[in-house]
C-alpha cells in the first residue's frame, strides 16, 4: 500500500494495444497493469503474467469435498449410527455417490470463488483507484509505473507515438481500501513520502 | 473463452486476423462499437422503468402475496388445506417442484455446456437465462420445504450432530440426495451468475450519474478494475465453473428422477428416468427462456443482441429435446406392454394412455404439447417466427407441467389397494395459490433483475463483437473473396 506515480496510456483498439505493449516492454518500461473492458486473450502473456493456478486450487478444493463427504458418511453409517436398511450393507458406496459428487462440486466452486476474490483482492465495500472510468467501457488502459529513472515526458511521447489516444500522469494508491464509490477519497494521504 | 477461431499472438507485430466465415450468422446485428454495446445494454438500467414494467411488477407482487397467504393457511391449519389424500400424497406440490427445477436447467446448460461446446450464441442469452435459473430454483425449493407441514422442523434434513441420539439423516435416500443436489445447484449457479456479473456491474458503476447508484453499484461490483491478471483468473474461474456445472446440471435432474425411479410404484420404477428427466428439463427450461427473451428483447429494444439467430438456435434445442422426451414416452409405453407386468401395463395403458380413464386427458395433453406440437420447429420459417416461438414456448411449459402431473398423479391415484381408489384428486384453492405465488416470486425477482442489472453479459458481447458482429463481419467479404495465395500474401507474417 503506497502511492506511486504512473503514466497512463489509453488505447481504443486492442489491435493497436498489442504492438504497443510489446514496444513498451522492449524499451524496458515496467507495465503496472493493463485495464480492459473484457478479457483480451493473450494480453496476460503479452505483459508477462504467468498462467494462473486457480484451477489447481479448484481441484484441491474438489478432492477435499470428495474426502469430506466420503469420510463423514462412512463414519456415520458404519461407526456412529449403523442403520439397518432392509439388511443391506452399512457401507453402501453406490448410494452415496450422488452426495459425494455434489459435495465435490460444492467445495470446488465455493473454494474457487473465494480464492478468486482473495487473489484479486475484491470484495463488497472494497475500493480501488481507477485510472480511467472508460476502462470498463471501451478503453484499454495501459498503466506504467514510474521509477526514479523514468523520464515521464519521454514516456508520454512514446505512448502517443504508439497509438495511445489519451496519455496522462497520475499519482495513485496502488492497493485497495475500504471505501465508497460516491466519495472521492485519497486514502493513506500521510504515507505519500518515499516512492518518488 | 469461446471463439478461438483466431488467436492473438503477442510475438507478432500485428494481431492475427480475427476471422469468422460470413456464412455464420452474426451474433450482434448492426455496426456496433464497444461503447455502443455498453450504451445499448445499460440503457434500461439507467432509464426510468416504463408503465409496462410497473404493471408487470405489481401483478407479480400481487401473485406473490396470494402465495404467501396460501402458505400461511397451510402452515397455520396444516397440510389438510391441500387436497392430498390417502393415495395421492404428492400432488400439485411435487409436480410444481419438479416443474420449476426443470425450468431451472436451461440457464446453467446455456452458460456451462454451451461454453464448453464453444457455442458463441450463448453470449447473448446466458445472463438472463442464468438469472432465470436461480429464480426458478428458488421457487422449486419452496415446495418440498412447505410440503413438510411442520416447516419449523425443516432443519432436520441437514446432517448435523445433535442431541437426538445422535439421529442422522438417511444418506441412502434419494430425498436426501435431492437436498444436497438442489442446494449445491443453487449455490453454484448463484456463484457462476454473480462472478460473471461483477465486471458488468463495474461498467454500470463507472457510468453511474447519481451518488446512490455509484455507491450501490460500487458495493455490488466488489471494486472490480478490469486488470489483465484479474481477467485471466476470471476466465479460468468461468471455465472451471462451467466444467463443474456441466455434470452438476445433469446430476440434479437425474437425482430428482431418482425420487421416483428408486421407488416400487408402477410407472415410476424405470431406469429410463434420468436421461428422460434431463432432456425434459432442458426442454422446459429453453421454453421458459424463449418466453422471457421474446418479450424482453422487444421491451428493452435488444433485438440486435438477441437476434433471430439466437431464437432459432434455441428452437432447435427445443425440437431436439422435445423429440427425445417423445421417444422416452413411447419407450415407457412399449415397456409397459413388453414387460408383461400387469401393474405397469395397467398404469401405462389404462391410467395414462386410455383417453377416457380419469386422468387420460392429462396424458394426451402432455403428448400434444410436448411431442406433437414442437415438431413445427422442423420448419425454418417457424423457428424464426416470433409469435410461433412465444406461443410454442408457453405450450411446451404447459405440456411439461402435465408430464410431471401425469407421472405423479396417475401412478398414485390407484394404488395396490382398490378400496382406496375412490377419491378423485383435484387441487384446493390454496394449492393453486401456492403455485401462483411461486409465479409471483419468480417474476418479482425477474422484474427487479431486469431493472437493476445488465440483462446481457456486456463483457462477453464485446468479446465476440469483432469476430461475430455484423459490422465487422461485413468487412470479411473482401477476405473471403481472396484466392488462397493472395490470402497468405496479405495476412501471413
Amino acid at each position: 500500500m503506497s502511492k506511486k506515480k504512473f503514466i497512463v496510456g489509453c488505447f481504443d483498439d486492442e489491435a493497436v494495444l498489442f504492438p504497443a505493449v510489446k514496444k513498451v516492454r522492449t524499451a524496458g518500461y515496467k507495465i503496472h497493469d493493463v485495464y480492459t473492458p473484457f478479457a483480451v486473450h493473450g494480453l496476460d502473456a503479452a505483459i508477462g503474467e504467468r498462467e494462473t493456478s486457480l484451477h489447481t486450487a479448484g481441484f484441491i478444493y474438489g478432492i477435499t469435498g470428495t474426502t469430506t463427504a466420503l469420510s463423514c458418511i462412512s463414519w456415520i453409517f458404519t461407526r456412529d449410527w449403523p442403520l439397518n436398511i432392509g439388511g443391506k450393507p452399512h457401507f453402501a458406496l453406490p448410494a452415496w455417490i450422488p452426495i459425494i459428487f455434489e459435495l465435490t462440486v460444492l467445495f470446488s466452486a465455493v473454494g474457487m470463488v473465494l480464492t478468486f476474490c482473495y487473489l484479486c483482492q475484491i470484495a463488497p465495500f472494497v475500493k480501488k483507484h481507477h485510472f480511467h472510468p472508460r476502462a470498463t467501457d471501451d478503453l484499454f488502459v495501459m498503466v506504467i509505473e514510474c521509477t526514479s529513472k523514468t523520464n515521464a515526458e519521454d514516456l508520454k511521447g512514446f505512448l502517443a507515438a504508439n497509438g495511445a489516444v489519451e496519455v496522462n500522469e497520475q499519482v495513485a494508491e496502488s492497493g485497495w481500501w475500504w471505501g465508497r464509490y460516491d466519495k472521492d477519497e485519497m486514502p493513506f494521504e500521510n504515507r505519500t513520502a518515499a516512492a518518488y | 473463452m469461446d471463439h478461438r477461431l483466431w488467436t492473438m499472438d503477442y510475438k507478432q507485430d500485428q494481431m492475427h486476423l480475427k476471422y469468422e466465415s460470413q456464412l455464420r450468422e452474426p451474433l450482434v446485428d448492426g455496426d456496433k462499437t464497444y461503447h455502443q454495446v455498453t450504451e445499448d445494454i445499460v440503457r434500461p438500467i439507467e432509464a426510468k422503468p416504463g408503465r409496462l414494467w410497473y404493471i408487470g411488477f405489481f401483478i407479480a407482487v400481487g401473485l406473490l402475496l396470494f402465495g404467501v397467504y396460501s402458505v400461511y393457511r397451510e402452515v397455520t391449519y396444516g397440510i389438510g388445506q391441500w387436497n392430498l389424500n390417502k393415495t395421492v400424497g404428492w400432488g400439485w406440490d411435487i409436480t410444481n417442484f419438479v416443474w420449476w427445477v426443470g425450468i431451472g436447467h436451461a440457464g446453467t446448460l446455456i452458460s456451462a455446456i454451451l461454453l464448453l461446446f464453444r457455442q458463441g450464441w450463448r453470449t447473448g442469452v446466458n445472463r438472463a437465462a442464468e438469472a432465470m435459473t436461480i429464480f426458478a430454483v428458488m421457487c422449486a425449493g419452496q415446495f418440498p420445504i412447505w410440503h413438510m407441514g411442520r416447516v419449523w422442523m425443516a432443519f432436520f434434513v441437514l446432517p448435523y450432530p445433535n442431541t437426538r441420539g445422535p439421529l442422522w439423516v438417511n444418506f441412502n435416500s434419494p430425498l436426501l440426495w435431492d437436498v444436497f443436489a438442489i442446494s449445491t445447484y443453487f449455490t453454484v449457479s448463484l456463484l457462476f451468475w454473480y462472478s460473471g456479473l461483477i465486471p458488468d456491474l463495474a461498467t454500470v458503476r463507472d457510468r453511474a450519474f447519481t451518488k446512490l447508484r455509484k455507491r450501490l453499484y460500487g458495493i455490488a461490483s466488489f471494486g472490480w478494475t478490469g486488470s489483465t491478471k484479474h481477467w485471466q483468473r476470471h476466465e479460468s474461474l468461468s471455465l472451471v465453473l462451467a466444467g463443474l456445472s456441466t455434470p452438476l446440471v445433469l446430476s440434479v435432474h437425474t437425482i430428482v428422477s431418482f425420487d421416483f425411479a428408486t421407488s416400487v410404484i408402477p410407472g415410476w420404477h424405470t431406469t429410463i428416468f434420468p436421461p428422460y428427466f434431463v432432456a425434459g428439463a432442458i426442454f422446459s427450461g429453453f421454453a421458459m427462456v424463449q418466453s422471457l427473451l421474446v418479450i424482453m428483447r422487444k421491451v428493452f429494444a435488444m433485438e440486435d443482441y438477441i437476434t433471430m439467430g439466437h431464437i432459432e438456435a434455441m428452437n432447435k434445442v427445443i425440437v431436439l429435446t422435445g423429440s427425445i422426451v417423445g421417444i422416452a414416452y413411447l419407450t415407457e409405453l412399449f415397456m409397459g406392454w413388453y414387460s408383461q407386468n400387469k401393474y405397469e401395463g395397467y398404469t401405462f395403458w389404462y391410467s395414462r394412455a386410455y383417453l377416457f380413464s380419469p386422468y387420460g386427458w392429462s396424458y394426451w395433453g402432455m403428448m400434444t404439447c410436448n411431442v406433437l406440437s414442437p415438431q413445427i420447429f422442423w420448419f425454418r420459417k417457424m423457428r424464426r417466427n416470433l409469435f410461433v416461438t412465444f406461443f410454442m414456448s408457453v405450450i411446451v411449459n404447459i405440456g411439461m407441467w402435465f408430464e410431471r402431473f401425469v407421472i405423479i398423479v396417475t401412478s398414485l391415484y390407484r394404488d395396490y389397494l382398490p378400496s382406496s381408489w375412490t377419491v378423485y384428486y383435484h387441487p384446493s384453492i390454496w394449492e393453486i395459490g401456492f403455485y401462483m405465488g411461486t409465479f409471483g416470486l419468480f417474476f418479482t425477482c425477474f422484474f427487479l433483475f431486469a431493472k437493476y442489472m445488465p440483462v446481457i453479459a456486456i463483457a462477453e458481447i464485446k468479446y465476440v463483437l469483432k469476430t461475430s458482429g455484423e459490422g465487422f463481419k461485413n468487412k470479411m467479404g473482401a477476405i473471403e473473396a481472396e484466392q488462397p495465395e493472395e490470402f497468405v500474401h496479405h495476412h501471413a507474417h
